[in-house]
């Protein structure tokens, strides 16, 4: 009664066998780690090249994982390297040219505050209740992901470059030729901008419910 | 007195580096008065925290 298709015997050695023959699979990694790596580098050779170092490292060692969890979680940590290195090499090569933009440094905000510097009434920032049950869903990924695609150029970038790939400040500001001062301007508007999107999307949308 | 604005840089700011004392107590005045500012103050960390996640719920689809 419990009798499966051939591909459904499932133990140790036959789930690490197939993530290493499931090329559908593995096609499906790839795909998302090129997202993932465009996201970041804004570029998307590069992210090809990274994302393909990365998956060679892996495959590398693949007989050391037991499943599809343990050799997503070392490809991305893999990507996540490579980004980093990508990003310092690119430095000379594309961000001395691509200076950050005046209207980017003084973009205004006076659709969240007011002339005086206070909220906008409708654009205070509401309570969230238990936001952390928002990270166990799917859903909110992809409103997640959207909203950081939704960041202006810079302000994504230095963002995940700072919370993601955890590059140090001095790192960020040498990598993309800023200041310290640009950078928190940066960082700060990156997290307004980002709240702001996911209150809407998200938590105001009744999405935690359920 | 700091304004909305300002308050949340300071937040901000305060995920890079340390804040002053100077700076801590008219941020901590303005949280107990402001209910906007606090709740940003709240959402700041979980950005953080959603953003290194972010990187598992890649890991863990599809």
């Amino acid at each position: 009664m419990m009798k499966q298709t051939s591909t459904g015997k499932k133990n140790g050695d036959a789930d690490e066998a197939s993530v290493l023959t499931d090329t559908e699979y593995l096609e499906a990694l790839r795909r998302q780690m090129h997202k993932f790596a465009t996201l970041q580098l804004s570029d998307s050779h590069l992210a090809e090249d990274a994302v393909q170092e990365a998956l060679m490292g892996a495959l590398k060692n693949a007989k050391s994982f037991t499943g599809r969890a343990a050799l997503k979680t070392w490809v991305f940590a893999i990507l996540k390297n490579k980004i980093a290195d990508v990003l310092r090499q690119k430095q000379r090569l594309v961000y001395a040219s691509s200076l950050m933009h005046e209207d980017e440094e003084s973009e205004d905000f006076s659709d969240l505050f007011n002339v005086k510097g206070f909220w906008q009434a409708d654009e205070r920032p509401a309570t969230w209740g238990n936001p952390q049950d928002a990270l166990h869903q799917g859903q909110f990924w992809k409103v997640f992901e959207i909203c950081l695609e939704n960041l202006p150029g810079k302000q994504g970038r230095v963002f995940m470059m700072k919370e993601f790939v955890e590059l140090d400040a001095n790192e960020i500001c040498t990598e993309v030729n800023i200041t310290v001062s640009n950078l928190n301007v940066l960082l700060h508007r990156a997290r307004l901008r980002l709240r702001e999107c996911l209150e809407n999307r998200w938590f105001t949308q009744g999405g935690q419910a359920c | 007195m700091l304004n909305c604005k300002e308050v949340t840089r300071l937040i901000s700011e305060s995920q890079e580096r340390k804040l002053s004392l100077l700076e801590k107590m008219p941020l901590k005045f303005h949280l107990m008065m402001c209910s906007g500012c606090k709740n940003f103050s709240q959402q700041v960390p979980f950005l953080s925290q959603a953003m290194r996640a972010f990187a598992k719920w890649k890991g863990n689809e599809p």
